[in-house]
Parts: structure tokens; sequence; C-alpha cells
């Protein structure tokens, strides 16, 4: 796909530098038309950056980034045919929530009352018919977001940019607007490109993710594959949770590459003793914690041989109590061969 | 350690008061607040009001005594034609300078709110601060020699061969004179760089509280620079130079001094209330003339208010 000249955006070899910081670091990817992509990665792994550098708030250091297969070095953001979600909103306080989403359309010289029936259309959409009177401040966090979301999507872009836009959310509103989100991306069907730290958000919406680390992404692929074929150790501890053995302790166990990776549900707490099924490893440890999560526990099991693995059961069956009591007891975990991923040591 | 031995935190009287204040919160606050509410109520107010009230007496024409009757007499005097031009000479003054401050004010605000670093900035507070450091005499006084007919700027403009240029702005009807120092331009000149600073530093806030993304999101749907200028910028500035204007307005209403050592000698509001409490003995009349600039902020302020100047507050 690299080099296809009908890529939504395409980065060519893109690094960003602030002196010796490099927020971008030689980055290239391609975005197809339609797609919902979603840069993932903690604070100062350069997803941020990379969206500046599309909207254009940032210029790179040197390489070129293409939007509908035009090169975007020397375009202002005023002349790109993207449109930002910000963190923070940015909603204008002097104007009314109508006259923030109109905003473009204004600049644009569309006349009025057109520009405000198709606000009101806009608002309509992210279910806020009615409220176009009303100043930003009188709105709750959750109504503000829909608002900059209907401002960015009332120009019609070629690409949507949205940066954490539900990070000031609470945990209920935001996954309910996650689900609005992508029916909302299904319907426009505009490239979204969204910017996360929430490993969660990226899995649930994204068609592919960038996991970045240190200014360039470690894996662009599928949320399955992301979770199930983390392709480097950071990708593994990032997104989920994950064991990751290696040395003394990956060679203890038979069958097991020199460093892998394995995600705590795919393990399976035996009784000891209880022999291993074909294609499967099997390891004895003793459950030296407990944390009891209300729908499921987390064990974590040390390791004859070194190293923990943490295991996590659903509650089907166990209680508070029950969970808590085994801890020190000793068990087989078992899992099959297929779940390992290998990695780098 | 057992709860018996450890040590107690009830002990003490500042302890104890300060716990009592803990869990009273309105008896804290109103001691906070009692010493500059009475501050404001008796000396400020109390006295403000003392002088109005004596604006509704009058001066007995003949003793020269006042005469603590209720009249409207003296607010009759205010009315006359040379007061009225004295009020209207002000005003424009007033208005002139507030105008000629904001335009100053507003790029050298811009620059220290939207470009310069940190270290730039605190150079910038320091050069806009630096001058009400000294004594106010003093930089009138200044301002006098450096506008005299042999001062610096006459000198300047010659230098430059640009005389005539001056004479011929001195030969203005009205705002000119007979050298920059007698003339209501250089008194406009010398108030604008008096007041400066007070409408440079609330204009600065304000646009200091236009958060960078504001800026972009108005590029991001497509505003030239020049448009959100006019769209998010300014009218988000507005509240900044409405508070600053509100101060180079009043302070230029009362002030006395600039007019009386620079300008043409024509009388204003300040220097006619100096004399009529002072040396003219009316203290009526000076009091009527108090109203006159209260009177004037009373309807800037609904006026500005009107026009949204708040409206981004």
């Amino acid at each position: 796909m690299a080099g296809n000249s009908t890529s939504a955006v395409s980065f060519r070899h893109i690094s960003r530098h602030y002196g010796e910081v490099r927020a971008a670091d030689d980055v290239s990817f391609d975005i197809a038309h339609g797609e919902f992509f979603s840069m993932l990665g903690p604070s100062g792994s350069g997803k941020t950056t990379c969206l500046r550098l599309i909207a254009g708030f940032e210029q790179p250091t040197s390489g070129d980034v293409l939007i509908d297969g035009k090169s975007m070095t020397g375009v202002p953001p005023y002349e790109r045919d993207v449109n930002t979600v910000f963190q923070d909103y940015a909603l204008f306080p002097h104007m009314s929530v109508a006259e923030n989403v109109a905003y473009g359309l204004m600049i644009r010289k569309v006349p009025k009352a057109e520009r405000l029936t198709k606000a009101e259309e806009m608002l309509a959409m992210v279910a806020l018919a009615g409220l176009g009177g009303r100043k930003p401040s009188q709105l709750s966090g959750g109504q503000r977001q829909r608002v900059a979301l209907a401002r960015a999507l009332v120009n019609r872009p070629s690409v949507l940019l949205l940066d954490e836009p539900l990070g000031a959310l609470d945990l209920k509103l935001r996954e309910q607007m996650q689900v609005e989100l992508k029916a909302i991306q299904r319907q426009v069907g505009i490239t979204f490109i969204y910017v996360t730290h929430d490993q969660g958000e990226a899995l649930s919406m994204s068609d592919r993710i960038a996991v970045f680390n240190k200014g360039r992404p470690e894996q662009i692929a599928s949320p399955a594959e992301i979770y199930e074929h983390p392709a480097s150790a950071f990708v593994a501890g990032f997104v989920g949770v994950s064991n990751i053995l290696s040395g003394a302790a990956a060679a203890a166990i038979p069958g097991t590459p020199a460093a892998f990776s394995i995600r705590p549900e795919k393990i399976v707490m035996a009784p000891s003793g209880t022999s291993a099924p074909q294609n499967s490893c099997a390891v004895d440890g003793t459950i030296t914690s407990v944390l009891y999560l209300g729908a499921s526990t987390r064990f974590h099991v040390a390791l004859p041989a070194g190293g923990e693995l943490t295991v996590i059961e659903q509650n089907r069956e166990e209680t508070a109590s029950s969970a808590i009591a085994r801890q020190g007891q000793p068990v087989r975990l078992i899992w099959q061969k297929s779940h390992i991923q290998e990695m780098r040591p | 350690m057992s709860l018996a031995t450890a040590p107690s935190f009830r002990e003490g009287p500042i302890t104890r008061l300060s716990t009592a204040l803990y869990l009273r919160p309105q008896l804290a606050l109103l001691l906070l607040l009692l010493p500059p509410l009475l501050w404001l109520g008796i000396i400020y107010l109390g006295s403000l009001l003392a002088l109005l009230a004596q604006s509704f007496f009058s001066v007995d024409d003949f003793s020269g005594l006042t005469v603590y009757q209720p009249t409207l007499k003296t607010y009759g005097e205010l009315f006359t034609d040379a007061n009225i031009a004295i009020i209207l000479r002000t005003v424009g003054m007033a208005a002139a300078v507030t105008i000629g401050c904001s335009v100053i004010a507003f790029p050298l605000a811009y620059f220290m709110a939207r470009f310069a670093g940190v270290r730039a900035k605190a150079i910038f507070y320091l050069a806009v601060m630096l001058p009400l450091w000294s004594n106010y005499l003093v930089r009138v006084y200044s301002w006098k020699l450096i506008l005299a007919k042999e001062g610096v700027i006459t000198w300047l403009f010659s230098l430059v061969g640009l005389q005539g240029l001056l004479d011929n702005i001195l030969n203005l009807p009205v705002i000119g004179g007979p050298s920059l120092s007698a003339s209501y331009i250089g008194m406009w000149i010398v108030f604008m760089y008096i007041w400066l600073p007070f409408m440079v530093l609330p204009i600065e806030a304000a646009l200091e509280r236009v958060p960078r993304s504001f800026i972009e999101a108005s590029a991001d749907l497509g505003a030239k620079p020049r448009a959100t200028f006019r769209h998010v910028i300014l009218p988000l500035a507005v509240p900044g130079v409405a508070a600053g204007s509100i101060f180079t307005f009043s302070l230029t209403l009362g002030d006395y001094i600039i007019p009386n050592l620079i300008g043409n000698s024509r009388p204003f509001v300040g220097m006619v209330v100096y004399a009529y409490q002072g040396t003219a003995g009316n203290v009526p009349l000076a009091a009527a003339f108090t109203m006159v600039p209260i009177l004037v902020m009373a309807f800037y302020l609904a006026a500005a208010k009107r026009l949204g100047a708040f409206d981004a507050l």
C-alpha cells in the first residue's frame, strides 16, 4: 500500500525534531479512504505530533505529508481539506453553538440562511437539535464534545482528525461516545484519524491501529492482530495486559521460544498435577497475590525458575472470598502454543 | 504507640482559634471582609457621598459663604456655556487619549501575549511598568521639556528637514499652538504616555487568555490569519480593551496636573474642581463638577455593555 497515491493520507519519511528531541522520527505509512485509523501510544510517543503534521499546525523537519495524493509541504492549515476535533474542544466562547458549528461555512462565505440550516442539521446528527442558541459555556462536557464534532464535520472534510476527543469525559459517557463516533463515521464515510492513549478506545473503534513509541509506529495492524500478535514487547505491554517471559523463566517451560508473550486470559489455571493436552505448554507455580475485580479476578503466579505470570479468570463461580482464599495455592498453568507470541529477545 | 500517648492537637489557644474558625467558615469570611468593607463603606463611599451632598448646597454670592439649604442652583451654574465647553473639552480629550492608547497598546500587548518568550515578556512587562516607578510630576515636566519649542522633538524634525511639517501640524486650528508643549496635541501625547501601562496590561491579560487551540481551530476551519484575527482574537480582546479604556478614560477625565502644565491653559474638569474647592472656596460647584466624570463614566460603561464589550468575559 505504501506509495499508493490514492491514500487519504500518506507519511513519506516524516521527521519532526525539536532541537534534540525527535517527536517524529522517519515515519512512513498510508491511511486508506474511509478508514478509521487510530494512533495509539503513551504521551510523548509522537502520535499528537503526527496528527498536527496532518492538520498543518506543525511543519515536518524533513519528509512529506500527502493528503489525497497532494503534497502538503508549505500548505497552511486553512488550505487543507481536513478538520480537527480538539482535545479541549476549542469552541469559541463568544459565539453561540450554532455560530460555532457554522464557523467554517461562514469563512467560506456560505449564505447565512443556508449555513444555519446546515449547522442545525449537523447538530441534529450529534443529538443536539435545538441547542444552537446556547453558548458553549451552558453545555456539559459531553455536549461540547458533540458540538466540536459537528463543527468539524459540517465542512465535509476529506479527513477528520480527532485529538483524544473523549479524554475529558467520564467512563460511561466515553463508552457511549465510542459507539456513537463509530456509527457517525460509518454514516458520513469520512476518513477518521483518531489519537488516543486509551487502548480500549483504539481496540473498540479502529479499522487499523498504529502503536507509537519514541516517535515512530512500532506496529500498524488491525486491532485483533495488534492484540493477538503484538510485534514487540512494547506493543504487547502497552495494548492490554501481557506476560512477557525471557531468559531462565522461559527456558524452564518446555516447548516455548527464548522470549515470548502470552495474554493473561489465555492461561488456564488447573490443579497441580493436571497433565497438559496436545500442543499446549504447562508450568507449575504458586499464587502469590489475588486481585478481585468484580467481573474477573487477577492472579499473580510465581514460577519456580523465577519470574511470574498474570492470569485473569472470569468470575463465573468465584466470589471475592473464594478467590482470596486461593492465595498460596500451588497451581498448574496451561495454555495453547498458538497463543504464544514470540518476541525479539 | 497507644492513642493515650499520641500528642494531642487540641492544645494551645491559636490551634483552638483556628479550629473554631475552620468550623465556622462564614465567621472567618466576615472577619476577613470587615476591614475592607469598613474602609470602602465609611472612608471611601462615605466621603464621596459627603462631597456629592455638597453639590446640592450653594454659595451666597454676596458673602461667599456656603448656604446649607438643598437647592439645584449650583447645578444650574454648571450648565453655563463656559462650563459646558470645559466638560466637552475634557471628555473629548479623554476619548482621544483612550483611542490613541488602544491603538498603540494593542500591537504591543499582542506581541507580548502571543510571540514573546518568557524572558522577552519579562523585559516587556518591566518596560511597560517602569515609568510607573518614577515620579508622575517629574515625568510630566520632562515631557514639557521634550515638547518645548527648544526641545528635542523640534530639534529632531529640523535635523531630518521636516521643520515645515511640524509647523504645519502646529498651525492646525484648535489642536495646534505655538509649540507642542502649548497645544492639545502635546497634551494628548503626554496623557497617552502617562496612561499607556493601564491599557497595555488588561489587553495583554485578555489576549493571554485566548488559548492557542482557538487560533488553530479557526485556521483549521479555513480562516486565513486576518479572518482569525477579526472573528476570534479581536472579539475576545474587546473586554481587555474595555477594561483598559475605563482606566485611560476616567484617569484623563479627573487629571488636573497635565492640563495645568501642558497645553494652552484652557481649563479642564480636574483643574476647575481643584480651583473651586481651593482658592475660589466654592465647594458646592466643585462637587457639582465632580459629578460630571462619574456620570460620564456611568454612561460610558452602560454604552460599552450595550455594545457587547463584556459579552466574551
